[in-house]
């Protein structure tokens, strides 16, 4: 199943290759990692979305508790959360294909950053699923170039994350 | 008072009770060896090759409740040192590392002596640092022993750049340390102990597995006690041997791969099990999909979150020091009432009584060739069942953990998790400088021991004792008995060709060389050698060739799926 952990890390050097090593060396998978600092500049926050059964997100868990740099894990998937994440797609966007994108773009409630006469970048942001959702709804001739951040989330509600 | 990066580094040493340095130098530390060589009480130990540098203040830590430290210099030095470092990681052996780096406007360059130290080596530490500022130098080797020392315990390492050990700052040493990110759970669940005493009493064939936790937590003496209140059976792994009496009726000899036939079949089929700092590794429960099929209770004492359920799942997880947790469950199991049931644990000891008469490692004795399980129990006769006995990796060494039976804790010293070959002098040399006065054994195989046999040289130089144990049967013992056994007798590369004459070589360093050939020579040829209190005496025993440990469990195969020496 997929997760997504938010991790509270100290913002030293060495405490990200120390996690993307720690998911190396055993073998967890991670679809996607974004990190920066948080509004402690001592302390950066971390979005890993991984996969595994239940056993193996306990082990993530617990072998990312143990390295000494990490404040706090949370599993967000463990409770209602948030997830965003930001795409930025470059499309062909000449003839008849101009309008197409973007009646697609203001139904997926994106915006079109810079355009050429052949071309226009559009933001998206929302669900992992919907960017996939995008993508699958543009021919896939017309795809310049994309690229994506990674989810970022945050439990709703009164579920916080901090020390 | 303001102090150069060196001064206070070796300032921290001294503050933190450290006696021995075990290390190397080279252009990088020469700042750090500069300042030992200006201070009288830390003693520096040369070795020959860092990687004995990091055994052997592995072999201090080990047998002993002090911290060992190695210093070693940048590049090649760290680099020699990391089968060390790793081999203590795997063993969560508290230890103190200290490294020299280029200087910080030269890393990235590829400078000369120049590696990324704390990359090469952050998959096998519990932490390390990169001291960039020498402000921070004070805090951080305070940071290092005591993460080392607290919690799961592991080698930490601290990489100091040239021009930082050169630069000054004001000297002040914290008293403590707290760190927001580090704070391991220590205290085992209340309710959790409990439920596990219940458990406990209300086993009908209970069984007690212990581990390495147990010793390195200093825990041997409350588990005693826990295990004879009980009265129930007990084994232990590889790394746990000494944290129950090897000698206690209660307890049933090593359990694994080459365990014994009753702790493997007891482990199995037992419907209450109470694990205490162990962590079902491969070598220990076999498949564990067979390990399953039977259906029992466990509970698991650790102080590591990440070892329970992580290979079998458990039903009471209690994290927390075990020490104290067993302290509890003393107290608890004291004020219970006295237990029903009892008469169904009496026929589970009569089921194992069964099992022991199997007597499964017996041997064959030999009149004309040498048994290497003889050698080692003419060796526990002979040593009073008291001596420190460090081991390398192979057959000698399951040798040593069947056939000398372990009284007390921190005796028996060897590299079980990473099981490195070359482990055995270099942590025998800090086991005898902790332990001055104290009889420390190498017991070797002729492939390990030419691993590290440079250490030699150093057990000369600060005159130590140590007798080798050399049980010489010309091959790469552990990796034969699997070839013959899987591999259809094909013995690639496992001969020992072009051996060294042992004797001339111990006396080519100075040492004692002793060959001996013939079964009724071996007690003699002990005896002549532990009498030599002032000498290393290297034992050269030429022993059966093919002689094989008993009992085995195939890897991938179940616990009780032994092959026994009665069966081929
Ligand atoms: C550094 C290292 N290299 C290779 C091995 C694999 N290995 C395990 S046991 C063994 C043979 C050891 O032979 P010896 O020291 O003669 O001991 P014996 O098994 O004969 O008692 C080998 C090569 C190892 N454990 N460590």
């Amino acid at each position: 199943m997929r997760h997504i952990l938010s991790i509270l890390v100290e913002n030293e050097a060495g405490a990200l290759s120390r996690i993307s090593g720690l998911f190396s060396a055993r073998g967890y998978n991670i679809e996607s990692l974004t990190v920066a600092p948080t509004e402690d500049p001592t302390m950066s926050r971390m979005t890993i979305v991984t996969s595994g059964s239940d056993d193996v997100i306990e082990q993530i868990t617990k072998q990312l508790n143990k390295l000494v740099e990490v404040v706090k894990v949370v599993d967000l998937t463990d409770g209602d959360h948030i997830e965003r994440e930001l795409m930025l797609v470059k499309v062909r966007a000449a003839g008849k294909d101009r309008d197409e994108m973007k009646r697609l773009t203001d139904i997926f409630r994106g915006r079109i950053l810079d355009v050429t006469d052949k071309s226009y970048t559009i933001e998206l942001t929302g669900t992992g699923a919907k960017l996939d959702a995008f993508l699958q709804a543009i021919e896939p001739g017309v795809i310049l170039e994309t690229v994506r951040t990674g989810a970022s989330g945050i439990g709703r509600g009164e579920r916080i994350l901090r020390i | 008072m303001a102090l150069t990066g060196a001064e206070i580094l070796i300032r921290c040493l001294q503050e933190e009770g450290v006696e021995y340095v075990f290390g190397y130098p080279g252009g990088a530390v020469l700042n750090l060896y500069d300042e030992l060589f200006k201070q009288t009480r830390i003693k520096h130990v040369l070795v020959r090759h860092e990687q004995g540098a990091v055994h052997a203040a592995d072999g201090y830590s080990r047998s002993s409740q002090k911290i060992g430290v190695a210093m070693v210099t940048s590049g090649p030095g760290v680099t020699n040192a990391v089968t060390g470092i790793a081999t203590a990681y795997m063993d969560s052996v508290p230890m103190v590392i200290v490294t020299g780096q280029v200087p910080t406007s030269a890393i990235g360059q590829d400078a000369f002596q120049e590696c990324d130290t704390v990359g090469i080596t952050r998959p096998c530490v519990k932490h390390n640092f990169l001291v960039k500022d020498v402000a921070n130098l004070a805090l951080t080797v305070k940071k290092a022993f005591y993460l080392a020392t607290t919690g799961r315990p592991g080698p930490v390492l601290v990489d100091i750049p040239k021009d930082v050990s050169q630069a000054t700052a004001e000297w002040s040493y914290p008293k403590a340390v707290t760190m927001r990110s580090y704070n391991p759970v220590t205290r085992g669940h209340a309710g959790q102990i409990k439920k596990a005493v219940q458990l406990l009493l209300e086993a009908k064939r209970p069984m007690i597995y212990t581990g390495g936790g147990v010793v390195l937590n200093d825990a041997a003496e409350s588990l005693t006690r826990l295990v004879r209140l009980l009265g129930y059976p007990c084994t232990s792994t590889l790394m746990g041997l000494g944290g129950f009496p090897g000698t206690d009726p209660q307890f049933t000899g090593m359990l694994g791969m080459h365990g014994t036939y009753e702790s493997n079949m007891a482990m199995q089929h037992c419907d209450v099990l109470l694990a205490v700092g162990a962590r079902f590794d491969d070598r220990v429960i076999g498949n564990p999909a067979h390990f399953y099929r039977a259906d029992r209770k466990i509970i698991h004492i650790d102080i590591d979150p990440s070892s329970i359920s992580k290979r079998v799942k458990v039903d009471v997880p209690i994290v927390g020091y075990v020490r104290d947790v067993l302290d509890e469950m003393v107290k608890l199991v004291e004020s219970s009432p006295p237990r029903a049931g009892a008469a169904e644990v009496k026929a589970w000891w009569t089921e194992i009584k069964a099992w022991q008469a199997k007597d499964c490692l017996r041997y064959d004795h030999s009149k004309t060739v040498i048994k290497p399980q003889h050698v080692v129990e003419k060796l526990y006769e002979i040593t009073g069942g008291d001596a420190f006995v460090t081991s390398d990796v192979g057959q000698h060494q399951m040798w040593v953990a069947q056939y000398y039976r372990f009284d007390k804790p921190r005796r028996w010293i060897n590299s079980g998790g990473l099981g490195t070959m070359g482990f055995g002098l270099p942590a025998a040399m800090g086991v005898q400088l902790v332990n001055p006065g104290a009889t420390v054994a190498c017991v070797t195989g002729e492939a390990s021991i030419q691993m590290c046999i440079q250490e030699l040289s150093t057990c000369k130089q600060y005159h130590l004792p140590i007798k080798i144990v050399n049980l010489n049967n010309r091959y790469m013992g552990m990796v034969r008995q699997w070839q013959e056994f899987f591999y259809g007798n094909r013995y690639a590369e496992s001969y020992m060709d072009a051996l060294p004459d042992f004797v001339k070589l111990a006396e080519a360093y100075g040492h004692v060389g002793l060959k001996v050939e013939r079964p009724g020579d071996v007690e003699g040829a002990l005896r002549e050698a532990f009498a030599q209190k002032e000498r290393l005496v290297f034992l050269d025993f030429i022993t059966d060739q093919t002689e094989n440990v008993f009992p085995m469990v195939p890897g991938g195969k179940g616990l009780t799926e032994m092959i026994l020496a009665e069966e081929l």
